[in-house]
């Protein structure tokens, strides 16, 4: 933890510009926060049970996991680099668990550390490398999501021989962990995942950090000009090794939700989705050249996501077309949120 | 630590005391909110399956229970996720809809289970397909449809058994899918002598060149089985180009395996009929919703495994290119 300092970069521009309309237009969020109202509306009309308590709870439910993930990538990209591991992580920690608890019958919170560590150490070995190498994060994590897939596969077949651990229910310490990532909350007669609330607390703890302490401005600092950080004494290291760590913490925590949650786990799972947590930042404001970007907007970038990937379903569309649907309509989110963040931009840089 | 480091952490400490208070893990407590349909009527069926989209196979699937669907003046919507957590979520979505009744594929039952309670307790029927067929009971689905995949693998290999082959190559093709491996298994242990390889069915051209690599590397193999009718494909033109004199099978059919099956390079393929996958279940849901049936005290309802040969490929030929074979 870094010690807070009040006068972040933010709040000092936020501070020269004039209007409140203006303060509000330069958020990176904005633009994401519009696109989502768009999407919400949207499928709150043309469809019957979108808007019932149970629709809402099973949108909230898709966005959570996705929007964990798509947070820490976007602290990430705000600092420069991206992380293709991210998908599969979530896929290792919770196999790395489901064995450790399923195999070796340990308890599933001793199972829990351990993955832990090991996504901790992989996420510290990716920033490494970046860093010692000077390669692009994009090949270095492509190896590691490679290395990753196949130790997934040959390991559960080399225990289990089969493809999938199931069977964590019955392990020692199941009910507490399981309450801790996998129970459900009762709010006005339906039950919301405790994802959401994963992700809501992800959400604001990196918005804290992200722009209230010094670490948040070390992070747009190394996102934006790597030199002239390292010429001010940003130790850019360190903090770009803390940011691919935040990422494997993060897939360690949808792993863990869905291992507990589902109670078994594929090990072809989590394939692809790093694109997801990749698009899902930049709906959200984040720039894929690195040094703008929120935490709140990824998370907003989440929830267009999830609202139309179940609103399409609510839609009862034919199926058929559904990546088509999905495709427009991110589209669709992503020019609206285009306008306001050109905008930002002008002012920020 | 001091106090104001503390005094942050209250709302954090707060959430967890919140996360505390509530219902176990993987609990969905069912809502009853709404019946749905109605007693004595089916108005609406929701097919959610594990297939990806754009697979031959499902798509026979979809079809089927399209089909019925016409038939029985009975609407059907068709999802799918290879996924299974987001196929999960795909059946949260059908009970909040509250449809009529539901057909659930279950490659890996244990990540559905809630799901399917959930929808159980609504008062949605729930009918499992394909595979899962060992705990749809237990989830307390009306029946399974299906072919059970150790049998039908065991089969398989038996008849390449008895075809006077002496090594099995078995090829698996998508990597989390719990029935290949079960095919693989029963396979393999009727046949005696075998082993698997892993492709992936997303990239043909790879697929090919692992079969194709891993026959010349072991010229004992001949006898090759795939799980799938794209993969068949690829294998026969694998082993053309390893001039190799493997003896060649599949699981399911395309126009493909059946001009190859009248080829003779092709020795039979296990037809599973999943066209009566997709049909069938909406039949037996309406027949429970309107007249209280049952098929078999609830036991399981084989459809496979058919077999598919040189002596009755002409039959099924045409049934191939119109999608319901």
């Amino acid at each position: 933890m870094t010690v807070a300092t009040p006068v972040s970069e933010q709040s000092s521009e936020v501070a020269a510009g004039p209007s409140l309309l203006h303060r509000i237009l330069v958020r990176p969020e904005v633009g994401a926060a519009l696109g989502a109202l768009l999407v919400f509306v949207f499928f709150s009309v043309i469809t019957e049970r979108f808007l019932s308590p149970m629709g809402i709870a099973n949108w909230l439910d898709d966005a959570s996991t996705l929007g964990i993930m798509a947070v820490a990538v976007a602290l990430l990209m705000i600092g420069g680099e991206f992380d293709l591991s991210a998908g599969v992580m979530t896929a290792s920690t919770a196999l790395v668990t489901a064995l450790l608890a399923v195999h070796a019958g340990w308890n599933v919170w001793a199972a829990l550390l351990v993955s832990l560590l090991l996504a901790l150490a992989v996420g510290a070995f990716n920033g490494w490398l970046v860093m010692r190498t000077g390669m692009p994060s994009f090949i270095v994590t492509l190896g590691t999501f490679l290395a990753l897939q196949g130790l997934n596969l040959g390991i559960t077949r080399l225990v289990t021989g089969t493809v999938q651990v199931a069977g964590i229910r019955s392990a020692p310490g199941y009910e507490s962990a399981g309450s801790v990532f996998a129970s459900t909350l009762k709010i006005g007669g339906t039950s919301v995942q405790a994802s959401v609330i994963w992700w809501i607390v992800l959400t604001a703890i990196a918005s804290f950090v992200l722009t209230r302490t010094k670490f948040g401005n070390w992070i747009f600092a190394v996102g934006g000009s790597l030199p002239s950080a390292r010429a001010v004494g940003v130790p850019a290291d360190r903090t770009k090794i803390i940011l691919f760590m935040t990422t494997a913490f993060a897939g360690w925590v949808v792993g863990s939700c869905m291992i507990l949650r589902f109670t078994s786990v594929q090990a072809n799972q989590g394939i692809g989705l790093e694109l997801h947590y990749i698009i899902a930042a930049v709906v959200g404001g984040c720039l894929l050249t690195g040094g703008f970007g929120s935490a709140v907007g990824a998370a907003i970038g989440a929830l267009i996501f999830g609202m139309a990937r179940q609103g399409i379903v609510f839609a009862r569309w034919d199926s058929d077309w559904f990546m088509l649907f999905l495709g427009v309509l991110l589209l669709a989110a992503v020019l609206v949120n285009n306008r306001f963040q050109k905008r930002a931009e002008r002012v920020r840089r | 630590m001091s106090i104001q480091r503390v005094r942050r952490l209250v709302p954090w400490i707060a959430a967890a005391a919140v996360l505390a208070a509530c219902s176990g893990p993987g609990s969905d407590e069912p809502a009853k909110t709404e019946s749905p349909g109605g007693q004595g009527k089916l108005e609406s069926v929701a097919v959610v399956t594990h297939g990806s989209a754009g697979d031959a196979f499902w798509n026979v699937v979809k079809n089927g229970a399209e089909q019925a669907g016409k038939d029985l003046d009975v609407r059907v919507d068709y999802n799918s996720s290879g996924d299974p957590g987001q196929q999960a979520k795909l059946i949260d979505n059908a009970v909040a809809q509250g449809v009529g009744g539901l057909v659930v594929s279950m490659a890996n039952p244990d990540a559905l289970r809630s799901s399917i309670e959930k929808a159980v307790a609504a008062g949605i029927p729930v009918i499992t397909i394909n595979s899962g067929e060992n705990d749809s009971a237990k989830y307390g689905a009306v029946t399974h449809v299906g072919q059970s995949e150790t049998l039908a693998g065991t089969n398989a290999g038996k008849r390449l058994a008895d075809a006077g082959k002496k090594k099995l190559l078995c090829v698996i093709h998508e990597a989390g899918n719990i029935g290949a491996n079960q095919r693989c298994d029963g396979a393999t242990k009727a046949f005696g002598n075998g082993s698997t390889l892993q492709v992936d069915i997303n990239n043909p051209t790879d697929a090919q060149a692992r079969i194709k690599g891993a026959v010349e590397a072991d010229r004992s193999i001949d006898a090759v089985l795939t799980l799938n009718s794209q993969v068949a494909a690829r294998a026969v033109d694998a082993v053309k180009e390893a001039s190799s004199a493997a003896t060649i099978a599949t699981f399911d059919l395309n126009s493909d395996v059946v001009e190859a099956i009248k080829a003779g390079k092709l020795l039979f393929a296990v037809d599973q009929q999943q066209y009566e996958q997709g049909y069938l279940p909406v039949v037996l849901l309406k027949l429970y919703q309107t007249n209280r049936n049952t098929l078999g005290g609830g036991a399981p309802v084989q459809t496979g495994p058919a077999f598919v040969d040189k002596n009755n490929v002409e039959a099924v030929a045409a049934l191939v290119s119109r999608g319901t074979r």
